[in-house]
């Protein structure tokens, strides 16, 4: 995929993220800087609690966010905004849930459930109009138009799956944060969605935002991939580059524990734990370099010089 | 693994009453557990994986019922066993189950230790002091650390992968001769799901029990499983040795799953999925269940139930494909040369790997 380089549609700038206040403060979050481009995936791929979530959520302004800037199109969004910018924001900006059982409104038929967002912000000429926009959202991911008047019980996991996905692109976002979209799903059901995903964003230049803690689905849908650990990000690659070349300890770590499904390999496979002790950060700093255009890690000056070090035999082997 | 059997199911049907309705879950499974292996059940939602192995502990719920099939376990006839209070010996003690999620599965206001005291006084009759001795030996053997201080703990404070280990601790307080593990991963992180299967490959060891690991993930069982059964609405439609399934699968349902796994999807391209969904187990299934989803599906599979037929002495496949009469399908290029695609794009990637490897080795030696 070409990816202009130059559209940014959203950017985080030192984002830190903390609940609670005084002695009760906790940082969930921090020294959170990249840029998403117009029209690709990017991935924060993490461990439950390491905060990619959270960071999600506070792209919807969901939570707030206690230093730092998120800027979207160019402005910034978590600020106060007046009640057209919000309304703006929200309507640009979608997000997809993990749970396609509990996010969905139970007692309400699929029809409200996808017209919701039309109603609340008047985004059609008329009944006529509007149940014309939510029949064709609802063919477009692959269910039938008699389904509108069903409940969500009625579904299957990959079925209710998609109705999430007609509810948040019938607003016609130009992002959309995934939550995790397809780890409640069976493994032939993922397929289905992820190419559902992917034929959306061929057809009108979406940008996802996805969220995972697996690595091997985040190859198949991803541009580019940001690993997030403890509420740090430690290394941001293009996808290719981050599984040719994982750097950090705790990437590759995450690397190994990604399941092959071949049973002679599978049994020869070493496991690689991290430790956040391997780092010795008393007297150097870590930053966040950029160790090769493009590829970021949080490091201090001896690693750094450990990964150039690395970087430049793997391009002395490929030549 | 020995070649004795521990297990034996016959021929086995499960039906469930529903609003007035029959439900057939299970359909004529024949199935043998030998002594100290690790079979994996893999299938869809639905397939009936779960309910096959609640009939092994009589945890189908109240409107289940055995229509037909017997299961035998070491001399006793399971199917038979009507009352909970016949189901106290084997239930827990002689064949254990591990479910899927570690938070329903722990009582929330009860301590992690006295949780696992609990079932040793129960089923071994020791004292509380005895009792806690070895519980705390058993958190130790799971691999939580600092075990005697963490024995007063409760489940809250334990993240999901601890409580999934405690899960396994008190699963194995009575040594039990079968572990039926009911994806005990699908709910933990992958590099948490890597380190559960390392410790259950390694209990097993030290334990000597049979392991029965259920899931709808091929990719997590190549690792752990001797043999595996794939099941499809209901009934088992392959199983064979773990090399036989990945290498050389003969079901066209079971060459689908192997396609949809993520690993195995190119870049650019679209992620293979199986079309249309599994039928309704309400209805009587004409002819072969998986052949309205099957693209290689003839006239015949429509018409007549295909039998087993017998590839290898451990290989066994439910499709027509199998019948001499039958054309010559290949299965689809994608799961072709499995193995040597994974070598190579691990090669790829794992390059680096190796390298420091040897890097650090070299500094060592130095040192």
């Amino acid at each position: 995929m070409t990816v202009n380089k130059k559209d940014v549609l959203l950017s985080l700038h030192d984002l830190e993220i903390s609940f609670g206040e005084g002695k009760q403060k906790f940082v969930a979050v921090q020294d959170v800087n990249f840029d998403i481009y117009r029209g690709e995936t990017f991935s924060l791929v993490g461990e439950s609690g390491s905060g990619k979530t959270t960071i999600g959520r506070a792209i919807l302004g969901i939570n707030p966010t206690s230093h730092g800037e998120i800027d979207f199109n160019g402005h910034q969004i978590n600020k106060k905004l007046s009640h057209q910018e919000e309304q703006e924001v929200t309507r640009k900006i979608q997000m997809i849930f993990q749970d396609p059982s509990a996010s969905l409104n139970e007692r309400a038929t699929i029809d409200y459930i996808i017209s919701e967002g039309l109603y609340n912000f008047h985004l059609y000429d008329s009944e006529e109009d509007r149940l014309q926009k939510v029949t064709k959202i609802i063919e477009e991911v692959g269910l039938l138009p008699e389904h509108l008047y069903r409940y969500p019980h009625e579904f299957s996991g990959g079925q209710r799956q998609r109705i999430g996905i007609a509810r948040a692109l019938i607003m016609q976002p130009d992002l959309v944060v995934a939550d995790e979209p397809i780890s409640a799903l069976d493994v032939s059901i993922r397929a289905q969605v992820l190419n559902l995903l992917k034929k959306f964003q061929r057809e009108s230049n979406l940008t996802y935002l996805f969220i995972a803690h697996d690595l091997s689905v985040v190859r198949f849908i991803s541009d580019r991939i940001a690993v997030i650990h403890a509420g740090r990000i430690l290394e941001l690659a293009d996808t290719e580059e981050l599984f040719t070349n994982p750097l950090h300890p705790y990437t590759q770590s995450l690397l190994s524990a990604v399941p092959i499904p071949d049973p002679e390999l599978a049994r020869e496979k070493k496991l690689v734990v991290y430790d956040t002790n391997m780092h010795d950060y008393s007297v150097d700093k870590p930053k966040f370099v950029e160790v090769k255009p493009g590829h970021f890690v949080y490091c201090n000056a001896p690693e750094e010089a450990h990964y150039r070090k690395i970087l430049e035999e793997q391009g002395q082997l490929t030549k | 693994m020995t070649e004795k059997s521990i297990l034996t199911v016959k021929d086995l049907s499960v039906g469930f009453h529903v609003r007035g309705r029959e439900l057939k879950a299970i359909r004529n499974v024949s199935l043998e557990l030998k002594d100290q292996e690790t079979l994996a059940i893999v299938g869809e939602s639905g397939s009936g994986k779960s309910v096959l192995t609640k009939t092994f502990t009589g945890m189908l719920e109240q409107n289940g019922y055995i229509s037909h099939g017997t299961i035998d376990y070491d001399g006793q006839r399971l199917s038979d066993l009507k009352k909970d209070k016949d189901w106290e010996g084997i239930r827990g003690k002689e064949i254990a189950t591990i479910f899927q999620d570690p938070m329903t599965s722990l009582d929330p206001i009860k301590t992690i230790g006295s949780q696992i005291a609990e079932v040793v006084i129960k089923h071994q009759g020791k004292s509380k002091k005895e009792a806690k001795e070895i519980a705390i030996d058993l958190m130790d053997r799971t691999g939580i650390p600092n075990a005697a201080a963490r024995y007063n703990e409760y489940p809250f404070e334990y993240s999901g992968g601890m409580r999934q280990r405690i899960v396994i601790a008190i699963a194995l307080a009575c040594h039990p001769k079968v572990l039926i593990c009911d994806e005990p991963t699908t709910a933990l992180d992958v590099t948490i799901q890597a380190q559960i299967l390392e410790l259950i490959k390694e209990l097993q060891k030290d334990y000597h029990f049979t392991t029965i690991f259920i899931t709808h993930d091929l990719g997590v069982v190549a690792s752990i499983a001797d043999r595996i059964a794939v099941m499809y609405s209901g009934e088992i439609i392959e199983v064979g040795t773990c090399r036989e399934i990945f290498y050389d699968p003969r079901h066209p349902y079971t060459w689908s799953l192997l396609s949809s796994l993520p690993q195995l999807a190119q870049k650019g391209g679209e992620l293979y999925s199986i079309p249309g969904t599994p039928p309704s187990l309400y209805k009587d299934i004409k002819g072969d269940a998986f052949a309205p989803r099957n693209p290689f599906a003839m006239k015949v599979d429509f018409e007549a139930e295909p039998p087993m037929f017998q590839v290898s002495p451990t290989h066994f496949a439910k499709t027509w494909l199998l019948d001499p009469r039958a054309p010559k399908v290949e299965k689809p290029a994608l799961i072709q040369n499995l193995h040597e695609r994974f070598v190579k794009t691990l090669e790829r990637d794992n390059r680096l790997h190796a390298e420091t490897e040897e890097m650090e080795a070299e500094e060592h030696d130095g040192k």
